[in-house]
């Protein structure tokens, strides 16, 4: 019984590694087919769902046939633009050459883009609003403030993201709109939206590790004759250091994944965005819009920007939790 | 000098922090505003068909709560496996470590695999993939929970159930989970919270459905997916339908995690 139970939770810890490795593989199977026909070329390209003529590979190879197809069916036997793919479709035999003369490309790089820029600008918004918060609640704010609160902010970080997404949709974003112009989908949007939704999270995570410094560091140093602020710089944040980076990075990775919270407000277009204000798409929001009708070598792609998004996300967390919060346990 | 500076940061912090509130707040006046007015006795009584929510809200509980079936004992163990069995050799913190990494990774990445493996196979969207998506999901959150909890029990009491010749496995369980039995049932509830206003890992697992069904061999009504679709529709009515939800399902989690704390707080 000792030795079963034994056996069966080592199993079950095993699952952890299990799961992520097959995470890893299956996606990787699936998105293979798209990762033979792209390549790495993949990342650089930012055409998605374009139908692309390969004529002149085709015509190439097979001038003979079209020529005689053509004087069998036609006896004028007027010479066929290399563009005419009607015509050819018009002809039996020439039917499956034609089909190959356009072809669809996949390319990931505009959602990759978006992705990204959408980060970066949830980050910059982000990170000096939660600081303000963690500063806010572990030095500022007594305790009879702080608590409350500290409390609400993490009631917001439950929130779920649908809920941001909603009201980025309905309100933040004509909002926005209305100040800096363009429409209320926007990259900016996104990304505001983005910010909002991990500040709760990067404030909690950042007063948490603020407030493990000891007390006796901050008195001598208030015995200086410092000022909360000195203190603040000097004493509380090189102490901190390690955790509060670390909580921004896993804010970073959060951020990076998110769906719902960006599909609302991103516009979901394949184009690059030339402005702030411009609508754009990140590689979640591909995935949510897309997933469900897509078969054959688009969801191949599909799959292939979902082991991207796990790749880079895995990246980031493990970053996070390997050099920056490592010595917590 | 020093003096300014001192106050203009302070000032600066304290005005970040009642921006970000105002934010947050914002968010959630709009939402209750919106929320109760939409309310009505329909929403609980009929299905999506009707323009009711009653499908919806059924099948959300039961996805998550068979995520519960399926992750928690997993996770359990596995968390015991980590903190009692492990005596924290390199392979546990290494899984300690993955399963924290886990954690974070995106949850629409999660519904991709499920797809890959359940829904693709079988041919078509399934209420078993998304619970399975949900569990996925649940269960490094079940093991750091697991982890911590019995990490806090102190070593004697360990010690005392073996000095009485206990087997391992029976101190584990009559001894130790006991004794962090509440930290262990917050955690869960926690863990409940995140996994029932997920969206993501269900879209392409689960789907949804207008009507009632308890077949999880079909696809399966879904609260947040649903509220995803009726939001971006152009008939109002449909939005505040979506807003009634998104209310009632903000209400809901928030609940979980007050719950949560509250037990915590009267077991100290």
């Amino acid at each position: 019984m000792e030795a079963i139970f034994k056996k069966l939770s080592a199993l079950s810890a095993t699952t952890i590694l299990l799961i992520l490795s097959a995470i890893f593989v299956v996606l990787f199977i699936y998105a293979k087919p798209a990762v033979q026909k792209y390549g790495i070329h993949f990342l650089v390209d930012p055409r998605w769902d374009v139908s692309v003529s390969l004529n002149k590979n085709s015509a190439n190879n097979t001038p003979n046939t079209v020529n005689k197809n053509m004087s069998d069916n036609n006896l004028n036997s007027a010479p066929i633009g290399e563009n005419d793919a009607d015509v050819l479709a018009a002809l039996g035999e020439t039917n499956t050459q034609s089909s190959n003369n356009t072809e669809t490309i996949y390319g990931g790089l505009v959602p990759i883009v978006g992705t990204i820029l959408s980060t970066i600008l949830a980050m910059f918004f982000a990170v000096p609003i939660a600081m303000g918060i963690s500063i806010f609640l572990a030095e500022i704010a007594g305790p009879k403030l702080s608590k409350p609160v500290g409390i609400a902010i993490e009631l917001l970080a439950a929130i779920p993201s649908i809920i941001y997404g909603m009201w980025g949709l309905f309100y933040f974003g004509p909002f926005v709109s209305h100040l800096f112009g363009g429409s209320s989908v926007s990259l900016l949007v996104a990304g505001l939206v983005l910010g909002i939704m991990i500040i709760p999270f990067m404030s909690s995570l950042t007063r948490d590790s603020m407030n493990t410094t000891p007390e006796v560091l901050k008195e001598s140093a208030y015995a200086m004759g410092a000022t909360k602020f000195e203190v603040i710089k000097d004493v509380i944040f090189p102490y901190a250091k390690q955790g509060i980076i670390g909580s921004m990075i896993l804010a970073l990775g959060r951020a990076l994944g998110e769906t719902m919270a960006v599909a609302f407000v991103i516009g979901g277009v394949f184009t690059f965005p030339k402005k702030i204000i411009d609508p754009t798409v990140s590689i979640p929001v591909v995935l949510a819009n897309n997933f469900a009708e897509s078969s054959g070598i688009s969801l191949s792609a599909l799959f292939y920007l979902a082991l991207i998004l796990f790749v880079l996300s895995f990246i980031v967390i493990s970053f996070a939790k390997f050099y920056f919060l490592r010595n917590k346990k | 000098m020093r003096l300014l500076i001192n106050k203009i940061v302070l000032f600066l912090s304290t005005l970040a922090a009642v921006l970000g509130l105002i934010f947050l707040f914002w968010i959630l006046i709009t939402l209750t505003i919106k929320g109760v007015s939409a309310l009505s006795i329909h929403l609980f009584t009929n299905d999506l068909v009707n323009n009711g929510l009653r499908n919806l809200f059924i099948g959300q509980f039961i996805l998550a709560l068979i995520a519960v079936i399926l992750g928690v004992p997993i996770g359990m163990a596995a968390g015991i496996y980590l903190q009692e069995y492990s005596f924290n050799n390199k392979f546990a913190s290494f899984i300690r470590n993955l399963s924290d990494v886990m954690m974070s990774a995106p949850s629409i990445v999660i519904g991709t695999f499920v797809y890959a493996i359940v829904v693709n196979p079988v041919g078509h969207m399934n209420g078993w993939a998304g619970a399975i998506a949900l569990a996925i999901l649940m269960l490094p959150i079940v093991v750091r929970t697991t982890d911590d909890m019995l990490g806090l029990v102190p070593k004697e009491l360990r010690e005392a159930g073996v000095a009485i010749g206990a087997p391992k496995y029976k101190v584990i369980f009559n001894i130790i989970i006991k004794a962090a039995k509440v930290g262990i049932m917050t955690g869960l509830l926690l863990a409940f919270a995140r996994i029932i206003g997920e969206t993501a890992p269900l879209l392409f697992t689960s789907g949804n459905s207008q009507y009632f069904t308890l077949n999880l061999n079909q696809e399966f009504p879904s609260l947040t997916v649903a509220i995803y679709t009726l939001a971006t529709m152009p008939d109002k009515h449909l939005v505040e339908i979506a807003w009634a939800g998104a209310f009632i399902l903000t209400v809901f989690v928030l609940i979980i995690n007050l719950l949560g704390r509250y037990i915590t707080k009267e077991k100290k």
